[in-house]
Formats: structure tokens, sequence, C-alpha cells
């Protein structure tokens, strides 16, 4: 925040850049001149209070949210820009939500298999092939053909999570993904997640789970009131975070 | 259910028998009844027997007439209804301003007004587009623009012109069934199909639909109940289906009372037979839910 008008031009290294993003509905500014940059196989932590902006920020990326104003490319693709096709874009961006968000009228493999098929254009074959090799990456190679009502959360998510990498995406977003789950069930997908981040898989996850900070992220960031806080390389931000609001947060939560 | 069932059972067993009483749906022991009766009456009279015999063509209209109505109404319902929640605004307004405009309008006077009014001066379009056609048309396209110019409204079957009204004022109906089917599935749906890069045309066709057209089964199976008894409305047209016919076989043989008690009971085993299997189709997505 404090260097912005400084900041250096994006390199090629560079996956997101995002340039005083600003976001408002109606009175509330949900995101307030927020600049950030991922590289490519970093994971980048996103935690502050509830209402802070997160999720808008995360809505913002894939276009899910449309940003006031402010720069925000990905990949190289100014989002901000009107005639982008944002649905190539999100393509390559895939999702994680807190309540999964399965489709339930699709079997697991389905869910897997439905965007392949319509948006990737790959063969009913290829896409299953695909998926069953997800599923077995996610740990449930056997819940193929069941629905998503009768899976647990933590299954439903892992499902979720194979739905996202079958389109190869070359970011993945986390939105809390472990923030509806009974206790059990959150290592489980946090062991998915973190096993995608040893492969080198850019990250951006919002989380309350410091623990999986700690072990996977390189940089966290702090965002309150929409705005970004504190920035900073994961050890130091725990070590000896700057600002003070950042270590009343983290006081209270750790 | 199987043990909600078991319960009801063992509670209903505790009741004093006047309350048991109060329970049994007599009314539907009545009908039965009165359809047995009716039943009888074409079996041994002959003049309940000449009525039905005579009414039975009519049914087959009826039957014909709603099924084709209803089909053209939902395909052309599912178009409005995702007018109505679309964010363009030209799609929104035009499908709007139909439905509002369709629904304050009585039925009868829909039928009446696009059989007499919409037909004649869509044809005077034809006859029109027909004669500027054949002016300019080469090859195969002459004998087309020829018959368009010479179509004459007399050669549009009244049929067609009240399914073409039916249709269009149901329409509207199934357009606000699709739009409450629509607005009823999560915002996360789609929000998850848009994040795989489904367009929102995609998201529709693929995740959306699919869940709702599932939920408005049943209203929409009320609404081919209530369009099979507004196709009554189309003996004003003289289409020959049930009502129609009911009136002619009044005038044939003078006998009042045994023409339009066949012509309820008719309506009625129609009515009622889709209506037990909406009723079975709900229970059977309660339980599915
Ligand atoms: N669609 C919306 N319409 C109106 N206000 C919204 C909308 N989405 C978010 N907001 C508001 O924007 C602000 C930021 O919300 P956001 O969901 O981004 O916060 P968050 O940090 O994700 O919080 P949480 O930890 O509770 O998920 C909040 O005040 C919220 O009420
Ligand atoms: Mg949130």
């Amino acid at each position: 925040m404090k260097n912005s008008g400084v900041e250096p031009l994006p390199t090629d290294d560079d996956i997101i850049v995002i340039e005083h993003l600003c976001k408002s509905f109606g009175k509330v500014q949900a995101v307030v001149d927020a600049s950030l940059r991922v590289k490519r196989g970093e994971v980048c932590f996103i935690f502050g209070p509830s209402g802070g902006g997160k999720s808008t920020l995360l809505r913002c990326i894939n276009g899910l949210e449309k940003a006031d104003s402010g720069t925000l490319i990905v990949d190289g693709i100014d989002v901000t820009h009107k005639k982008v096709n944002i649905d190539l874009v999100r393509a390559e961006v895939g999702m994680v939500f807190q309540l999964f968000n399965l489709f339930p009228h699709l079997t697991a493999l389905g869910n897997i298999t439905v965007a392949q098929e319509k948006v990737r254009k790959r063969s009913k074959k290829e896409a299953e092939r695909v998926a069953r090799e997800l599923l077995e990456r996610v740990g449930m190679p056997e819940k193929a053909d069941v629905y998503p009502d009768q899976l647990s959360g933590g299954q439903q998510q892992r499902v979720a999570m194979a739905r996202a990498l079958a389109m190869n995406p070359k970011i993945m977003l986390f939105d809390e993904p472990t923030s509806a789950l009974d206790p059990e069930m959150i290592k489980e997908v946090l062991d998915v997640m973190l096993d995608l981040a040893k492969e080198g898989m850019t990250m951006v996850v919002v989380s309350h789970e410091m623990g999986f900070a700690r072990a996977a992220a390189d940089r966290m960031v702090f965002l309150e009131e929409g705005r970004v806080i504190e920035e900073a390389a994961t050890d130091e931000l725990f070590e000896n975070p700057k600002e003070e609001r950042t270590r009343v947060f983290l006081s209270h939560i750790l | 259910m199987a043990v909600t069932t078991k319960t009801d059972e063992r509670e209903s067993k505790l009741l004093p028998w006047t309350e048991r009483l109060s329970e049994v749906p007599w009314w539907a022991l009545i009908i039965l009844l009165l359809g047995a009766l009716v039943v009888y009456f074409i079996i041994v009279s002959p003049t309940y027997q000449d009525a039905f015999l005579f009414l039975v063509a009519g049914v087959k209209i009826t039957i014909g007439v709603s099924l084709i109505s209803f089909f053209l109404a939902l395909i052309l319902g599912l178009v409005l209804g995702l007018g109505r929640v679309s964010k363009n605004v030209v799609f929104y307004t035009l499908s709007s301003l139909y439905i509002e405009l369709v629904r304050g309008i009585p039925i009868l006077v829909l039928l009446i007004y696009f059989a007499w009014v919409v037909t004649p001066l869509f044809l005077q379009f034809l006859n029109w587009f027909g004669t500027a056609l054949a002016n300019v048309a080469v090859g195969p396209l002459v004998g087309l623009a020829e018959n368009m110019a010479t179509l004459a409204i007399q050669d549009v079957d009244m049929v067609v012109r009240a399914i073409v009204g039916l249709s269009f004022a149901y329409a509207a109906f199934e357009a606000e069934v699709f739009r409450a089917g629509i607005q009823s599935i999560q915002r996360g749906q789609m929000e998850a199909a848009r994040s795989v890069g489904m367009s929102y045309f995609q998201g529709m066709r693929y995740i959306i639909l699919p869940q709702a057209i599932r939920r408005v089964l049943p209203p929409l199976g009320n609404d081919f109940i209530a369009m099979l008894k507004d196709s009554s409305l189309i003996s004003v047209l003289a289409v020959r289906e049930l009502t129609h016919l009911g009136k002619l076989n009044r005038a044939r043989t003078f006998r009042t009372f045994e023409t339009w008690n066949t012509v309820a009971f008719l309506y009625l085993i129609l009515t009622l037979s889709l209506s037990i299997f909406v009723k079975f189709m709900e229970r059977r997505m309660a339980y599915e839910e």
C-alpha cells in the first residue's frame, strides 16, 4: 500500500496483477484500493476478519464480481477490459467454494466431466478418463457414480476440487474451503491442497487455517475493511508482523 | 417414509372410531360412487349410451388439442421465462410486457382475439409478404411465394386457431412457473458453472434448467389439468371438442340432463386421473429431496 505508485512493472512471472482495485455494493465498500501480485507457482494466503472483503477480492479475480475501478490482469489478460471474453479467463482459473456448490443432479463423475465436454470439448471417454484419474488423486475412486447428497462434506469438497482441476487451470482460487466442514474432515481437504501446492500449482487461498498457511503458503495478505493492511512472506508475517492490527488479529486466532 | 407410515398406523389405531371416520376421504368416495352411477347408466340406458358414443369423439379432440397446445405453451413459456430472469433489458422487457398483457385478459377473450383478430392480421401480412416475394423469387421459392400470397383466411382451420390461442395464453402462465423454478436454484450453482468456464447460456442449459425443470414438474402438471378444462372454451370457435359436442348432442336429442351429466363425467375422468398422477409425482419428488 505504502509504495503504490512506485511499483515495478509486472513481469511475465506475475500471473495475477491487481492494482488499485475497488468494489462497492451500494454504500458498502467491500474492496478499497487493493493492490496485490501473485507469481506463478506461488501460494498466496489471504486472511482477515469477517466482512473484510476476502471473498469479494477472490471473486473479482475470476470475474464473478465486476470491479468498479482499478486494474486486474490474469495470465496476461486484462480482465477489466470490456471486450475480454471472461469465460476464456474463467476456464483457466479454478474456484473452490465454501459451500462446495456441486451440481446435485449429476454424479461425482458427471460433476467433473460436464465442463470438460461442454467447454473444453473433450470426448466423453477422454473426460471420464480424466475424471477418474482426478477422483483417484483426491482419494475417492469408488465414489464416481454417487450423487453429491450421498457424500460427506469433505468428500463433496474433494469432488469440487477435482471438478476445478479437470479444466487444467493455471490458477486455483479457494474461498474458505474448510469453513463448512466438521473438524474430522478438514484434514482430508487440506491434504489435497497441500499436494497441489507441492506440485507447484498457483493458489490463492482465503482461509482461517493458519496451520495450512505455515505449511504451504509463500506469502500472506491481511485484509481488513476492504484494505490490504499487510502483505509479507509467511515466516515474516508470523514472526514479525509490522502492523498493529495484524498483530491483534493473529493473537486472537492463534 | 417407511418410519412415518408405521407411526401413522399405530396412532390411528389409538384414535376413537368417530375421529377415524372423519379422516376417511369421503369426497373421493362420493365422486367414485357418482362415477359408478354414470357408468351404470351408460351401460343400461340407451339415451346415456347414445350420448356417450356421440361424445367420445370430442374427448379425443379435447385431449389432442390440449396436448399440442400445452407442448407449444411450454416451449414459448420457457423462452419467456428465460427472458424474465435475463439481465438483457430488451429481452426482459419484451417478456414481461407479453406476460402482463396476456395475464390481464380473460382466456375466452384471448381465444376469440387470436382466432378473429391476430390470425387474419397475420394472414394479411403473409399475403403481402408472399406478393412481395413473388416479384423477386426464383426457382422453388416461386411456388412458396404464390402459396403465401393466395392463402385465404378460410384456409386456416378453427382447430389451428384454437391451438394458437391456447398456446399463447398459457405460455404466459408457464413462463412464470419456469421463472419461479429457475429462481429457486441457489445462486452458487450458476457461479460454479461460470467458474468452470461455462457461458451463461451453457450454465442455464446444463446446470440450472435440469434442476429447475424437475422442481416445476408438479405445477406444470396442474397447469396441464387447468388447460384441459379451459380447452372447453374453444367450443366458442365451434371446434368439435367435448363441450361443443355436448351442445350438439343436446340440440340433436333434446336430452339436456343425460348430455351434460355425461360431459361432466368425461371431464372428471380426465382431470381426476391426471391429478392423481400429479400427486403421485409430487410425493415421489418430496421423497427424493
Ligand atoms: N453481493 C453482495 N451484495 C451486497 N453486499 C455484499 C455482497 N457481497 C459482499 N457484500 C458486502 O461486502 C463486504 C465484504 O464481503 P466479503 O464477503 O467479501 O467479506 P469476507 O471477508 O469474505 O467475509 P467472510 O469471512 O464473512 O466470508 C461485506 O460487508 C458484505 O456484506
Ligand atoms: Mg467470504
